[in-house]
Formats: structure tokens, C-alpha cells, sequence
């Protein structure tokens, strides 16, 4: 550690105020209070709410919470390659390792891209780099098929980084979640790489295997909304997560885990899990009574399993800064989102999985949220002085 | 017409001015820049969506306004002392249709292929918020030559960034620009896919945004004190 803190108090008087390479400071600063403890403590003019958690230790637990569903997403690439060409008897690590080759430059050009704009506007605008970037970086090669291009990729964490996050002024100011936007922007414009049964399973072939006859590349979801039932994996295959996917999330149980330290450490809102699995589960409950498609035929739980709504719930729906910020908000958030995903997976064939385009649209939704929560408070709160006002009258 | 340019009162002069004396200059640069009627006014935004899927259609319906608009401001300009005031909205809207009939008869008769592209949208010309405008704010208090150059100042406004638009749309949608294949096939067969966000009106809202972000922040003129 101490010549790592040498050399950047060697190279500090570098970026300081008249130094030569002034302008980049915020790039300097960003690496070092991400190797060290911030010694400087917030101005008179900031807020004072002294803890020993920052943005930085925040976004990196956040991270932390990720990395279940990151190796299992990185076993079950591998083994869901093998298992397209008819590969059985492969070992746990020769299918992790697998899976960690395919997703590793997933992950760095991700970060690359991202970091790579957010520096940029940093220096532009002479702030300190925003941290939010960690968790977006992480979150977006989870939720992309394997088989992405990488430019296309690059293309859209840039605009999701852009047009999410810094047109509207940067990490704590944007409506979208940057990681959804991301995806969104992906499955709009390059729908032939985003969705469809050939981008969730790497299929090159292998030592003289090629892919075997019973192979279908679809998800579960994608399945079921072509009406084919006898395709659909089990309840508890999808509750694990071995089934065909984006990378990370397959795996509810991952996203458990994932909740768990998320719920333990208090960065996520337990109420908006809880209420978006509600949501999720009524949703489909009602849809399950009348059993019209394949899609309704699903089981509630079954449906909590399947797709993205369990990462979506975890990782996505809890993002501080574009979810509701009232408790009360946070219930009918978390609610609406569930019910809507499950809604757009029954009734819009075109989009089987519904979870990134209601999430989407309760971020916009939520400031409207938190305004008639708060009114409704005002409201409350100005009957209760009512009758002291006659009593003075 | 949520945020109208204040009408530039009619001066009394006494010398003749110049065609293109410094004011009249103004009206006609003022709209390509610091009062643009699509960046600046936010006018007209729902033609600018959905034109510019290509350039082609974008150019002739850029023109149409152009004509329809500045040809409205000159009659209305003529006419602005006879209008009785109280049904002055009945008789400007029967100008603008009168032109827009005119353009649309034109280029079903030498533009086909295009007018039929646009479909319905010149006849939306009609409803489009920057021509009733103008006539409003300007042609209804000024001589015929100002307001002739208002409207083709506002025309090319509109025009300009129609024409911009459509480009991004063109080139990232269909990798073309004005029907010519631009994009080289090489970049195809490595793995280029046009990008059918483009095609889609939301993209034409977010590039609109970008150009209105680009110049507020070269034109400090715009940034409303805080």
C-alpha cells in the first residue's frame, strides 16, 4: 500500500491547481479515492449526514451482490454450450471457464466504454467522475445475450451513458435506469441480435461436435409465447438457473443471494423486492385463473422464476435514484412493476420478456408517484390542524 | 404555441430602407439560429418526427413550408389592415390552406412518388404550429417585405433542421443518404447492422434534443438565468 500512496503524492502536484495537467484531475481523483480513504470531509455548504459508507463503498457492495449471479452466468454459458452440441460429460470449472472467456470482454468493454465517456464528461465539465458508472458497467453485460456483438455493445452503454445519464446531469439526476436504457436501446435497434431463439447460447462448434438435432436456442419465455409447452424447463431448473438466457440472469437463486447482502448491508429497498414480487405473483395469479395461452398457463411462481424478473426486482427496480423515493411510492412502485411485467409478457407476444420495459416505464412513472404521495401526506397532515383553526376562529 | 416570439413592432421611417437593410438581415439569420423555430420555439415538432425518416421526403417538405409560409406572411401581410380582428384566425387559416393546396397539387403533379411519401403530412401543413405563428406575431403587424423574409427565414429554420435530422436518420437507419448507399458492403459483411432505432420516430426526439443541447451550449445567447 505505502508505495502505492508514494507514488500518487508524487504525481498529485501534477493535477492540482497550476499543474501541468490540470485539466484532468477529476481522472486523477477518481483513482484515488478509489485505491484510498477521501482525506478532505465535506464543505460548510454540504450535507451533513457523517457515515463511513460513500457513493464508492455503496456502488462496490452493489458490485459485490452482483457476483453470484456473474459466476454462475459464466457456468451456465458454458454449460449451456455443451449441452447444444450434445456435450454432457463436461466438468463444472471446464464450463466455467467456458463461460468466463465469452464474458470477460462483455464486461471490459462495458467498463472500457462507459468509464471512457464518463471521464470525458467529467473533464468537460470539470466535476469529479461519478461513481455511478461501477454498478452500470457490471449490470449491463449480465442483462445482454452471449452473443452480442462487442461494438454493439460499446455503441450502447455510450448512449445509454449519453442520453441516461448525462444529458440530464450525470449519477443522481437521471429518470432511466443507464443499464435498462442500454438494453432498450439494444433490443430497438438491433432487434436481430437481442431477441430471437440464436443470441442466448454460444453454438461454435467444437473438436468435430456440432450443434444436435433436439437443440433449440429460444428462452424459456420465448417458448412459451410460440405456444409450446412441453418446452418449457421446470420450476425448479429455472429457479436455479440452468436454462438459456442473458448471462446473469438466469439464476433466481443468484439473485437471492444477491438480495440477501443487498437487504443485509440496507442499500436495497426490501419494500421494493417485496412489492414487485407481489405484483408479479397476483399478476399472474389472475392470469393463471383463466389459463387462455400457454403464457397465462404458467404457474405465479413459476413465472417469478423465469426470464429477468427476479434480477430485474433485485438489481434494476431498486436503483435509488430512478425509483420512488417515499415509502408509500415505493409499495405501489414496486407493485406496478411487477403486475406490468407480468401483463406485457402475457399479452405482447412481440416482447416476451416484459421486465426491462416496465421498469423503464415506472422510473418514468415515479416522480409522478412520489408527487401524489407527498400531496396526498399534505393533505392529511392540513385536515389534522383544521379544528384548531375554528377552535381560534 | 406555448413560447411565441414578441413581434417586432413596425418602426415608422422616413427614408426608404434598403431590401436588405441590418434589420431585415436579422429576420432572415434570427431563425436559423438563436430563434429557431424547431430547437429554440419547439415548434412544429410533430412533422419533424415523422418526415425524416429520409432526406428526400425532409428537403421537399423543408421547401413546401419554406413556400407555404412565406407566401401566407406576404398575403396576410397584404391584407393584415382589412381583416376584421375577431375572425382574423378563420381568415389566416384560410390562406395557409389555400397555399397548401396549391404545393400539394404541385407535387402530386411533378413530385409523385414523393408526395405520396408524405401522404397526409402536407396536408398537415396546415396545423403546423410555426406558420399560424409567424402570421400571428408577425405578418399581422408588418409590411410585406419583412414578413416575406420572416417566412423564409422561419421556412429554412424549420428546414435546416429537418434536413439535419433526417441525414442522422438516413445514414444510421438505412445506411443511406438520398437513396445513395453510403455505407461500404465491406462494413456489412465484418458485422454492421443498420439501426432501426433510427427508423423509429423516437430517434428523430432524441436527435432533435442532442441539436438543441449542442446549441445551447455554443450559444450562450439562449441559457436562461438561473
Amino acid at each position: 500500500m505505502k508505495p502505492l500512496r508514494k507514488l500518487l503524492n508524487n504525481l498529485k502536484p501534477n493535477f492540482e491547481k497550476g499543474g501541468k495537467l490540470e485539466k484532468f484531475y477529476p481522472a486523477f481523483d477518481a483513482f484515488e479515492t478509489f485505491l484510498f480513504v477521501p482525506n478532505h470531509t465535506t464543505g460548510s455548504k454540504g450535507t451533513h449526514i457523517r457515515d463511513a459508507i460513500d457513493l464508492k463503498r455503496t456502488m462496490i457492495l452493489v458490485v459485490l451482490s452482483l457476483v453470484p449471479c456473474l459466476l454462475f452466468g459464466m457456468w451456465n454459458i458454458g454449460y449451456q454450450h455443451h449441452l447444444a452440441l450434445g456435450m454432457m460429460n463436461v466438468s463444472v470449472m471446464d464450463n466455467f471457464i467456458f463461460g468466463a472467456i465469452k464474458v470477460l470482454p462483455l464486461i471490459l468493454v462495458s467498463y472500457g466504454a462507459g468509464l471512457t465517456t464518463e471521464f470525458v464528461f467529467a473533464i468537460i465539465r470539470k466535476h469529479t467522475i461519478n461513481e455511478g458508472f461501477l454498478v452500470s458497467g457490471m449490470l449491463i453485460p449480465l442483462i445482454m445475450p452471449i452473443e452480442v456483438p462487442l461494438w454493439m455493445l460499446a455503441v450502447a452503454t455510450i448512449f445509454a451513458v449519453i442520453i441516461g445519464k448525462e444529458v440530464f446531469g450525470g449519477t443522481g439526476m437521471n429518470i432511466l435506469n443507464p443499464a435498462l436504457t442500454a438494453r432498450a436501446f439494444l433490443f430497438f435497434a438491433y432487434p436481430t441480435k437481442m431477441s430471437g431463439d440464436e443470441v442466448w447460447i454460444n453454438t461454435s462448434p467444437e473438436k468435430g461436435q456440432t450443434v444436435v438435432d433436439a437443440y433449440t436456442g429460444a428462452t424459456a419465455l420465448g417458448d412459451a409465447a410460440a405456444g409450446y409447452q412441453d418446452k418449457i424447463p421446470n420450476i425448479i431448473d429455472s429457479f436455479i438457473g440452468i436454462i438459456p438466457g442473458s448471462v446473469g440472469e438466469t439464476s433466481t437463486v443468484a439473485c437471492l443471494i444477491g438480495a440477501a447482502i443487498l437487504l443485509f448491508t440496507g442499500i436495497g429497498s426490501w419494500r421494493i423486492m417485496t412489492s414487485v414480487f407481489a405484483g408479479g405473483f397476483l399478476m399472474a395469479l389472475v392470469f393463471n385463473l383463466f389459463g387462455l395461452n400457454t403464457l397465462m398457463q404458467i404457474s405465479p411462481l413459476h413465472h417469478l422464476t423465469l426470464g429477468g424478473f427476479a434480477f430485474g426486482a433485485v438489481f434494476m427496480a431498486t436503483d435509488p435514484v430512478s425509483a420512488t423515493q417515499t415509502n408509500t411510492g415505493k409499495y405501489i412502485y414496486g407493485f406496478l412493476i411487477g403486475f406490468l411485467a407480468i401483463l406485457f409478457r402475457v399479452f405482447n407476444p412481440a416482447y416476451p420478456e416484459g421486465m426491462m420495459l416496465a421498469i423503464l416505464f415506472m422510473n418514468v412513472m415515479a416522480p409522478l408517484i412520489d408527487h401524489y404521495v407527498i400531496e396526498a401526506n399534505i393533505k392529511r397532515r392540513l385536515k389534522r390542524i383544521k379544528p384548531i383553526q375554528n377552535q381560534d376562529g | 404555441m406555448s413560447k411565441e416570439t414578441i413581434a417586432v413592432p413596425a418602426k415608422k421611417k422616413k427614408t426608404k430602407e434598403p431590401l436588405f437593410s441590418a434589420k431585415n438581415k436579422r429576420l432572415l439569420y434570427d431563425p436559423l439560429n438563436d430563434n429557431n423555430p424547431i430547437t429554440v420555439q419547439v415548434l412544429g415538432i410533430c412533422s419533424a418526427l415523422a418526415v425524416t425518416v429520409k432526406m428526400k421526403p425532409s428537403i421537399v417538405m423543408a421547401l413546401a413550408v419554406v413556400v407555404v409560409c412565406a407566401f401566407s406572411n406576404v398575403i396576410i401581410s397584404l391584407i393584415r389592415n382589412i381583416i376584421p380582428n375577431r375572425i382574423r384566425i378563420i381568415v389566416q387559416l384560410t390562406v395557409v390552406a389555400t397555399m397548401v393546396i396549391l404545393v400539394d397539387q404541385f407535387l402530386k403533379a411533378f413530385l409523385f412518388d414523393v408526395s405520396k411519401q408524405l401522404s397526409v403530412f402536407v396536408g398537415l401543413i396546415i396545423t403546423n404550429c410555426i406558420i399560424m405563428g409567424r402570421l400571428e406575431a408577425f405578418a399581422m403587424s408588418n409590411k410585406p417585405w419583412p414578413a416575406f423574409l420572416d417566412g423564409i427565414g422561419n421556412g429554412f429554420g424549420y428546414g435546416m433542421i429537418l434536413i439535419i435530422v433526417s441525414m442522422f436518420r438516413e445514414l444510421f437507419g438505412s445506411g443511406e443518404l438520398l437513396g445513395y448507399r453510403v455505407v461500404p458492403d465491406s462494413f456489412y459483411e465484418s458485422g454492421y447492422f443498420n439501426n432501426s432505432l433510427a427508423i423509429m420516430p423516437p430517434m428523430a426526439l432524441i436527435i432533435v434534443g442532442i441539436l438543441i443541447w449542442i446549441q445551447r451550449s455554443r450559444n450562450q445567447k439562449l441559457i436562461e438565468s438561473k
